[in-house]
């Protein structure tokens, strides 16, 4: 149906309203991180790159970063390992415990953060895992599996099982078929997982602010603490850098998806 | 009769195999011996067995009893990807990851076949199966006739002892049927390995097999040839399940000359009785039955009254349904030549009571046909 010239203005300025209602007050840190004054104000005044160079040579930022970095890492790939096996598990299981079992791995997603957080602290505190490495990484695991389960698990559900079959009938072995059949074709899955259990942890702040200490702090706690403590406009660098690394990253994902499957269909 | 490749195919035996779910038993003490490089159908309507008899062959499902010998050697509890079977799927099961070269390669990579030699395979059962040009294809490219060809090629490449088909051509449409019907036919008489056949269409098995096992219930009613099933069927559910039938049922009456069915009034004789206390009736094919106006003289020895239900016009001659007394229907098939009858119109079948067929009545046979 052929759309009235007016009817299709109406429609494109409320589209234009909504992207700049969602997308603004994330762009609005960029002019700030470019602030001559240490202030937070809006809009900014003059120009500088000097909130970048403290990103870069403040220990402060850059261990922070480092750490956010080292515990993301290690999320993305523990959580994808596990998360992977668990999705197998469930789909070769009988459907009703496979539910069960199902809604509790991604209880996590459910339950406020802060209610976890308290729980994971008081855990901690005791088994003196507070302000550690493996901390960190235990805890943003649980918060991180849940995404790679649903991601797995979509790309299981449209992947033909008679194909293992076929596989087998070939002369294939169980462990071969998954090396060349089930897992090249569920890979898109298993990445997107990674890439969501990686930033999962990359922002991760509420659990991380109650199991951080003052000798390992990611980076979200350290933006959090630098901003209740001072208007230090370090804080729109960081943001800044981050925007634009998760753009590209994302969009380069994007942009492998779409060519893979353009090369099939 | 057919000029063959030199016999590479395996002998299959199945020995009183049996397999059940639970307390409903899918395979129901099968025995079949399929000879080496013999294009063996398995035929029979769905839920009857055939589907599980090729997958317990290819490994894809355990007996519950029985013994299966590939080749002499027993293969029961050997895993599937131990058995060197080549199977083609009626969902053809290509890799959509892979090219159709990658495809076909895969399972002589799995043996560990050097490249050159294995460049060389592909390329050969790709020309096998006239698909030369598409080996940088991907499947997602190609027809479903392409596919199942691929498919083919992939199955055949490894060159296994035995090739198991299961409804290959059962997602394609005629014209295409047809013409893999011979290509299949073709590679059969080529390669000289045992094909076994799992299909529903009894046109196909006739055109393709060597024999026929058809099955019911989870148990083989009668192996044969294409034109022993047609002409001596074993039992009531053969005889209508191969090819169109005319069964007459009706009061019967034994003598040491032979059999007397009355079927609404009228009744006909066969110079034949069956043995035992069971009740017979008469299967006629098509061609056995003559068909003409009433009062004209006799042809065969028994007649029938009955009115056209149907007229169906076929090319090479004319098709007819007819109603009779008892109300069940008679199929009756006359050459070009013949009168033409239309519908509603009063007629009288004819036939010679050696050309019926006497068998067991199985009323089952009527239930399991649809």
């Amino acid at each position: 149906m052929e759309m009235k010239p007016l009817t299709r203005l109406i429609l494109g300025l409320v589209c234009l309203l909504v992207a700049i209602w969602l997308v603004a007050p994330t762009l609005v840190v960029v002019p700030m991180s470019f602030n001559e004054n240490k202030s937070l104000a809006f809009p900014p005044q003059g120009f500088s790159w000097q909130w970048y160079q403290n990103f870069a040579t403040n220990p402060e930022w850059s261990t922070s970063f480092l750490n956010s970095l080292k515990v993301a890492s290690l999320v993305a790939v523990l959580a994808t390992v596990l998360g992977t096996l668990a999705a197998f598990g469930l789909d070769r299981m009988k459907a009703r415990p496979a539910n069960l079992l199902r809604m509790l791995m991604l209880t996590p997603m459910v339950v406020p953060g802060v209610v976890l957080a308290i729980g994971i602290y008081a855990v901690y505190l005791d088994a003196q895992l507070v302000g550690t490495l493996t901390g960190f990484v235990l805890a943003h695991t649980i918060l991180a599996l849940p995404f790679v389960l649903i991601a797995v698990s979509a790309n299981l559900e449209v992947f033909d099982r008679r194909l293992e079959t076929a596989a087998a009938s070939l002369g294939a072995g169980a462990l071969t078929t998954f090396r060349t059949v089930t897992l090249p074709l569920i890979l898109p899955g298993i990445l997107s997982g990674l890439l969501f259990a990686f930033a999962t942890s990359f922002d991760e702040i509420v659990v991380s602010l109650f199991i951080t200490n003052p000798y390992l702090k990611t980076l979200p706690v350290q933006i959090f603490s630098s901003i209740t403590r001072d208007a230090d406009p370090t804080v729109a660098a960081v943001g800044t850098i981050l925007l634009f690394a998760t753009t590209i990253l994302i969009g380069g994902g994007m942009l492998l998806l779409g060519r893979e499957r353009k090369g099939r269909v | 009769m057919n000029p063959r490749a030199e016999n590479r195919g395996a002998a299959i035996d199945l020995d009183t195999v049996s397999k059940a779910y639970g307390s409903f038993k899918a395979l129901d003490g099968v025995s079949l011996r399929i000879e080496p490089g013999e294009f063996m159908t398995l035929l029979g309507p769905s839920g009857s067995g055939k589907t599980t008899t090729l997958n317990v062959i290819a490994g894809f499902t355990d007996v519950t009893s029985g013994q299966l010998l590939v080749g002499g050697k027993s293969v029961v509890g050997v895993p599937a990807h131990k058995r060197n079977i080549g199977v083609v799927f009626q969902h053809y099961a290509l890799f959509p990851h892979m090219t159709v070269g990658r495809n076909v390669a895969y399972p002589l990579t799995l043996r560990g076949i050097a490249q050159d030699e294995r460049k060389k395979r592909v390329a050969k059962a790709l020309d096998m199966v006239k698909m030369g040009d598409f080996a940088h294809r991907y499947p997602s490219e190609l027809s479903g006739g392409q596919q199942q060809r691929v498919a083919l090629a992939r199955a055949i490449v490894f060159d296994p002892p035995l090739l198991l088909m299961d409804e290959p051509l059962g997602a394609l449409d005629k014209k295409l049927r047809e013409w893999l019907q011979l290509e299949i036919k073709r590679i059969h008489r080529e390669l000289g390995t045992t094909f076994v056949y799992v299909t529903h269409d009894q046109e196909e098995a006739l055109v393709l097999s060597d024999r026929i096992a058809v099955f019911n219930r989870g148990c083989i009613e009668q192996v044969g040839t294409g034109r022993q099933l047609y002409d001596e069927p074993a039992t009531l559910f053969v005889g209508r399940f191969i090819g169109d039938s005319t069964v007459l049922r009706g009061e019967a009456k034994s003598d040491g000359t032979g059999t007397a069915l009355t079927v609404a009034g009228e009744t006909v004789i066969a110079p034949r009785r069956l043995a035992g206390e069971v009740h017979p009736v008469m299967l006629l094919r098509p061609e056995k039955l003559a068909i003409r106006r009433p009062g004209q003289d006799a042809a065969g020895t028994n007649r029938l009254s009955g009115t056209i239900a149907e007229a169906i016009y076929l090319g090479s001659g004319s098709k007819y349904e007819v109603k009779l007394g008892d109300g069940s229907t008679a199929i009756v098939r006359s050459p070009l030549a013949g009168e033409s009858f239309g519908l509603g119109e009063k007629v009288e079948l004819c036939f010679d009571g050696a050309d019926a067929k006497l068998l067991p009545d199985d009323s089952t046979a009527d239930t399991t046909l649809t």
